[in-house]
């Protein structure tokens, strides 16, 4: 019996390492724990690794296995993917790498050429590639959207979005859904309008495109003034999360553009800092909720859309930027609850639906005024991770407060328009962050860590009682998901932009992290 | 094509041709231009501001720029030269690459240029103060150099003062010495260090019980290195501490008029300045 088992799982294992991944695949992750196929693990954006030899009591054996250097300077933000043995990464200035998972030994390598004149606003960065079938997907930052070949790193197709020279850029980690391949723009700080495109993995043919800011007749095209709407912003650069049964895609969007002036776009300002739940096959927009109004804070909802099912109820889950945590019902609709994580002024109300209203108070003027959160929010775009072992939501929090202040400017075509700016506070005590645990169920921080200085980085759980994060002193930490002890850590040599993963090779686990311009992979012993 | 037309051309090309020079990197085009400095006002707040301050008088990390003194060249040639390509071992960043803003065109560059010459101010007709005397109470009775250092002689304890005159005000150096917790010093002016050291107050106790009080050199979750009043370097893992504490009360004293008169700050300051202002 057990060696029929045995054989079972050999042959399973060699199915495994030729077969494709199959949208199948991508929609049964959790069947799959040994590999990470999308970028936050699976559809449903836990950031959880069912993987449960590194636990609580082994933990402080880790050690590093291999480490790879890209070469490449500037924030290295990758998750990257695991699929039978072979990793896929990013690095910045659009270099993707494909690696032997047991030693780091490269196995091919792709750079763009860049044109000099790219904009991005926030380093060269990348977060990652989308797999599906046999090839891997990611965005430029000129505003192409590329496939390689899985096997060589061959270019296989490569399309122009939109004409990057205007500021748009894609940054993040596509997402593959059935046979498409699902991006969101960067650009909120040039004034572009935002969508979300969806194309054809075969043949790079887009399959549809929603504008994140509604166009003449369209519903919310009336909650901008003028001709704002043209230049809005509204990007959508982190990757979303999809509900299969539902075939919805949950993508949140960023801030209207300029960022903190909203004179001159008078109204919502629809469907900026928005959840957005779209179909997937069309692009059609089902429903939607706004966490901030004609947003003046820079209140990016860029943050990953964490689905979380009981029984009972159909939930997303957001740590916004804002530093409200959101409970919103998928069924429904319906704001279930906001609660502060973190230091908060900007906010003393609420309207009708729940939802936290900005204070006159805090509006940003010519001189300034000092907000908390500050300039980056309470969080920004680092990634949450959901334990349902433990049933908390985990998210780096940043203490910080800042002068925000305006800057009007006339907006040109390609260059920056922020129409504002941002200052440390003097009377204010100086940044620090910490990992928070928060219970969903009432939106409490049930532990933290603190970290000296605000962390830029995501976290992991792992179903052996862990959370992994690292910081901006460069330590790559693993703390009990239970009790947010510090088991272990290593020092990276730089501070860490990127979240954690976790695969499995040979019946062993790993755990990966970027920081500097190297990928760590540990294990035990 | 008529000859009208082909003259035209020329003169457009004339023109652009002129145009284009002017964008060069080592001409202002916008000398004196007051509707240039108002877009430059706007792209400093953007870019520039969070290091150098509201109205370019000093940040956190950034030095005062309405001086006429520029540390690194006082030609439009050099600021743009500055701005666009960062100064290395510096904390200042090339254009592009702050995490403030995202970066200047050349035009924008020079609009900023054009703010700066804009807010200058004239130095003093009269001295600050005696820089000789200054020097010799910096050395002498004032002990200001027991813990900083100026030009390669003095102590390590406090932040190195080679610079500070050419990058802060008279008036935020006196502040610094009669309030020194009110705000600390950031060691990003200084070229030895790229992470930003606050000279805060350490205060631990190691496992077998010997107390010492001193300025963190660095910290993290796990570990601190710190410098106590004989210049001495300790280095430790915190879980192998009995207690650690931080303060942002600084190791200065604060210097009142009993301790140090206005007049004799002010020599110290004009000294500061001689040195920092070369």
């Amino acid at each position: 019996m057990k060696r029929i088992t045995f054989c079972a799982l050999l042959l399973l294992l060699i199915v495994r390492a030729s077969a494709q991944v199959t949208p199948t695949r991508l929609v049964n992750s959790g069947k799959e724990p040994q590999n990470w196929l999308t970028y936050s693990g699976d559809y449903s954006g836990h950031r959880f690794s069912a993987l449960d030899q590194i636990n609580k009591e082994n933990v402080r054996s880790l050690v590093a296995k291999w480490v790879y250097q890209t070469g490449a300077s500037g924030k290295f933000e990758t998750t990257p993917l695991v699929v039978d043995g072979i990793l896929y990464g990013t690095a910045p200035d659009n270099r993707v790498f494909a690696l032997d998972a047991h030693t780091g030994r490269p196995i091919w390598l792709y750079q763009r050429q860049l044109p000099g004149d790219i904009r991005p606003c926030c380093g060269r960065v990348n977060r990652g590639v989308a797999i599906l079938g046999d090839k891997v997907f990611f965005g430029t930052l000129d505003a192409h959207v590329m496939a390689l070949d899985a096997k060589t790193g061959g270019v296989i197709w490569d399309v122009a979005a939109v004409d990057y020279k205007l500021g748009y850029s894609f940054t993040l980690a596509p997402l593959a859904v059935k046979n498409l391949v699902i991006l969101g723009v960067s650009g909120g700080e040039y004034g572009i309008r935002g969508f979300i495109d969806a194309y054809d993995a075969e043949t790079g043919q887009r399959k549809w495109r929603f504008y994140t800011i509604p166009g003449p007749g369209e519903p919310g095209h009336e909650t901008w003034e003028g001709d704002s709407w043209k230049i809005g912003g509204a990007p959508a650069w982190i990757t979303g999360t999809y509900d299969p049964g539902s075939n919805q895609l949950f993508w949140p969007t960023g801030n209207p553009s300029p960022s903190n002036r909203g004179a001159g776009r008078a109204g919502d300002n629809l469907y900026s800092n928005t959840l957005l739940a779209l179909d997937a096959d069309t692009g059609k927009l089902n429903w939607y909720f706004q966490f901030t109004k004609h947003d003046e804070h820079d209140w990016d909802a860029t943050q990953v859309p964490v689905m979380i099912d009981d029984s009972e109820r159909h939930l997303i889950a957001q740590a916004n930027r804002n530093g409200f945590f959101y409970l919103v019902d998928r069924s429904h609709h319906k704001l279930l609850l906001a609660n502060p994580y973190g230091k908060i002024t900007w906010s003393n109300s609420r309207d009708d639906e729940g939802r936290p209203v900005s204070n006159q108070e805090s509006e940003p003027t010519l001189h300034g005024r000092q907000v908390c959160p500050g300039a980056a929010g309470t969080t920004n775009w680092m990634s949450p991770t959901f334990d349902s072992q433990t049933g908390f939501f985990y998210v780096n929090a940043r203490e910080q407060c800042d002068i925000f202040s305006t800057a009007p400017q006339p907006y040109e075509a390609g260059h920056a328009y922020y129409g504002s700016a941002y200052f440390p506070s003097d009377e204010a005590e100086p940044y620090w962050g910490a990992l928070r645990a928060i219970d969903p169920a009432d939106g409490k921080i049930k532990w933290e860590f603190r970290h000296p200085s605000p962390s830029w980085s995501g976290v992991l759980s792992t179903a052996g009682g862990l959370v992994f994060t690292g910081d901006s002193e460069g330590n790559f930490i693993a703390l009990d998901a239970g009790s947010g002890k510090a088991l272990w850590h290593f020092q990276t040599g730089a501070a860490i932009y990127a979240a954690p993963m976790a695969f499995a090779l040979d019946g062993k686990e790993y755990v990966a992290i970027a920081a500097g311009s190297s990928l760590y992979a540990f294990g035990l012993p | 094509m008529t000859l009208p037309t082909m003259t035209r051309i020329h003169m457009l090309a004339a023109v652009l041709l002129i145009a284009d020079l002017a964008l060069a990197q080592d001409h202002n085009p916008y000398v004196g231009n007051a509707k240039m400095a108002k877009l430059g006002e706007f792209q400093f707040r953007i870019n520039c501001a969070f290091c150098h301050g509201l109205g370019a008088r000093g940040g956190g990390r950034g030095p005062d720029l309405t001086r006429t003194h520029k540390r690194h060249g006082n030609s439009d040639a050099d600021l743009f030269n500055t701005i666009n390509n960062g100064v290395s071992g510096t904390a200042m960043p090339p254009n592009g690459t702050t995490g403030q803003g995202v970066g200047m065109t050349n035009e924008e560059i020079w609009q900023v240029i054009t703010y700066l010459r804009s807010v200058e101010m004239k130095a003093p007709a009269k001295p600050l103060g005696d820089p000789a005397h200054g020097k010799r109470l910096f050395y002498g009775d004032a002990n200001c150099s027991g813990c900083h250092m100026v030009q390669g002689k003095g102590g390590r304890l406090g932040p190195n003062l080679t610079a500070v005159g050419g990058i802060r005000t008279p008036e935020y150096i006196v502040d610094s010495v009669r309030n020194p917790s009110r705000r600390l010093a950031q060691g990003l002016l200084e070229a030895t260090k790229e992470f930003p050291q606050e000279y805060e107050t350490v205060t631990i106790v190691t496992a077998d019980g010997k107390e010492i009080k001193g300025v963190a050199l660095n910290e993290d979750s796990f570990s601190v290195q710190l410098m106590d009043t004989s210049e001495k370097v300790y280095m430790f893992k915190k879980d192998e501490l009995r207690s650690f504490n931080k303060s942002r009360t600084s190791m200065m004293p604060a210097y009142n008029t009993s301790l140090l008169s206005d007049q004799d700050l002010q020599d110290i300051v004009a000294y500061l300045v001689s040195v920092g202002a070369k």
